[in-house]
């Protein structure tokens, strides 16, 4: 095979990405340990959402309620001494994904802007709840000191080193079970629905089914993200539910370019490197962002490559 | 008794400042489909420019009418200079309009502060008056008048006039609208500048009971979305019932259990959505 056919092919840039991933460390400060970090959890929760978004056509705004709630599992479970991740995991997942089911059940028949609207107003809800329920939650003071989950092995996950090889191979597992989700019979149903929903009707497919199932297992894996996110940060607050969370995956969605595997995780890194260039620069960093996403809104809105695609 | 009378008072006034400012969200949505959430934005910067304006002429009229021009001016501006050219696209109108939200939030942060402030009343309603063998404050049963009369005032603007005839005619079929030679853009213009409007007399009225703080946009964005989704988006009688009906059982939750008064508002959502999900008067969708 010549050089230039390798450069092209499928394999190349993944693994180019993931060998990068596992040299980083060696290469920079903590700091960016740190920062990747939160680019890969990030990236699984709008990998997740691109589920709905990208896949089945369903504009979700209330993502974040998924991530929180496992994020709140996760923390409550911590302050009970349960610190088994794999025990966490599941049960993050799972409520994720319960949670998913019932709002699912009030959301789904709805279509376009009247979803939307839905999504965010439950999620919104959930966010008060937590922000009010001061004598469970703590309200905006959240749940802090949370620290790192045992996972067997003998591997110690405290050191953030550690953790950062771990997240990484979470991101493969779930990219994976994305990946064969995606391509399967079940994926192909979703993206027929995004195509035309009174088609799949006419075929005979049970569009509400699918639409719901995609929903549900949506949340399930925003719910990895969300126990990831409590474990690296160690605290759980409201905004984990909040507006801004959805949002912002969103744009990761937008920026990265919405139907891929990569688009998401490459929104995430630009998304997630700049909040902490410009945090660490300016004071008035939530007015700059609010410039960045209206500006990325104004030029980008086909996703950063279509520039690019346009030139060609 | 006494409780009972204070109670519901309070709780109609603070329907009546909901009023205002739902119906604008579902003045905006119902035309053009944009969630604008921002929508509680409005209503910050214009109990804040209020404050300011307060604090200077101790004039209430002046407050109002300046921070009304100042919400027109933002919320035109919004529609007519970025989500016009994203129209029918709602993710990236939602998008836009959470980019201000960051925006409008901050730059209040750094005029007016991060403490919570209330502006004060306005000097006729500074008192209290007596209701049968109750003492309320006036200035809750002004609002209440004021509610009901925005009511009557967008009712007769939307029955009654031509511009009011040419939204319902956007909201039932704005292709044929646009057919029939209507410029529509200053239609959308319009319908958002009262929406802003609408918001920010809300924040001016809400101003001395509910305050102004950082939080209080999204607060009341996620009232607006409860109020709109029990009554239906799109329609102003919704509103009207939705904020009654939020307004209330709001009130009567902070009271009665304050930590839990959110539950109280998410069970009746959470039955209109599995009952109607077009809400208690919105359209069905065909």
């Amino acid at each position: 095979m010549k050089t230039a056919e390798i450069l092209k092919g499928p394999i190349f840039l993944p693994s180019l990405f993931a060998v990068l991933i596992l040299l980083l460390p060696f290469l920079f400060s903590t700091y960016y340990v740190g920062l990747v970090i939160q680019i890969i959890i990030m990236a699984i929760f709008a990998m997740s959402l691109d589920v709905l978004v990208g896949h089945t056509g369903l504009p979700s705004m209330g993502h974040a309620a998924y991530f929180g709630v496992a994020a709140y599992t996760t923390g409550f479970l911590y302050l009970a001494g349960i610190k088994n991740f794999w025990l966490v995991i599941v049960l993050g997942m799972g409520l994720g994904g319960l949670a998913a089911a019932f709002f699912g059940l009030l959301a789904i028949r709805a279509r376009g802007p009247y979803f939307m609207l839905i999504t965010l107003a439950l999620s919104q809800v959930l966010w008060g709840i937590a922000f009010k329920w001061r004598s469970i939650t703590r309200g905006d003071d959240g749940l802090p000191g949370i620290g790192r989950p045992e996972i067997g092995m003998g591997i110690d996950l405290k050191p953030d080193l550690h953790f950062y090889y771990f997240t990484f191979v979470i991101l493969l597992l779930v990219f994976a079970a994305l990946f064969i989700l995606i391509n399967s019979p079940f994926g192909y149903t979703l993206r027929g629905i995004r195509e035309s929903e009174s088609r799949m009707k006419a075929l005979g497919y049970h569009v509400w089914l699918y639409k719901y199932l995609g929903f549900v297992f949506a949340g399930a894996f925003a719910g990895v993200s969300g126990v990831l996110w409590v474990y690296y940060s160690g605290f759980v607050n409201p905004s984990d539910l909040g507006v801004d969370l959805s949002v912002k995956a969103l744009l990761m969605l937008i920026l990265g370019g919405s139907g891929s595997l990569f688009g998401p995780a490459i929104g995430s890194g630009i998304i997630v490197l700049l909040e902490n260039l410009v945090s660490g620069i300016t004071e008035r960093w939530s007015l700059v962002l609010g410039i960045v996403y209206v500006a990325v809104i104004m030029l980008f809105s086909e996703g950063i490559f279509s520039i690019i695609k346009r030139g060609r | 008794m006494a409780f009972w009378i204070i109670q519901i008072l309070n709780g109609l006034s603070f329907s009546m400042m909901l009023f205002l400012v739902a119906a604008g969200f579902t003045l905006i949505f119902g035309l053009m489909k944009i969630i604008n959430i921002a929508h509680g934005s409005f209503y910050l910067l214009s109990a804040y420019i209020g404050l300011t304006v307060l604090r200077a002429t101790e004039n209430f009229l002046l407050a109002t009418i300046a921070s009304s021009i100042a919400v027109v001016v933002v919320g035109i501006a919004m529609q007519s200079l970025f989500l016009r050219r994203f129209y029918m696209k709602e993710l990236q109108q939602v998008l836009l309009t959470f980019g201000f939200v960051l925006i409008i939030a901050d730059i209040c942060l750094w005029i007016w502060g991060g403490n919570p402030q209330a502006l004060p009343k306005p000097s006729l309603f500074k008192g209290s008056i007596w209701i049968g063998s109750v003492v309320f404050p006036s200035y809750r049963l002004f609002v209440i008048l004021v509610g009901v009369i925005v009511a009557v005032g967008l009712w007769i603007f939307q029955e009654k006039t031509k511009f009011g005839a040419i939204v319902r005619a956007g909201v039932d079929d704005e292709e044929m609208l646009r057919g029939s030679g209507i410029n529509i853009q200053m239609v959308f213009v319009g319908v958002f500048g009262l929406g802003a409007l609408l918001a920010g007399i809300g924040g001016i009225i809400g101003g001395p009971f509910v305050g102004v703080f950082p939080g209080v946009d999204i607060t009341m964005l996620l009232l607006a979305l409860v109020v709109v989704i029990i009554g239906g988006v799109g329609s102003l009688r919704g509103a009207f019932v939705g904020s009654l009906f939020v307004g209330l059982v709001d009130n009567f939750g902070k009271a009665l259990f304050p930590e839990l008064s959110l539950f109280t508002l998410f069970a009746p959502m959470a039955i209109v959505l599995a009952i109607r999900p077009t809400g208690i008067f919105g359209k069905i969708e065909e």
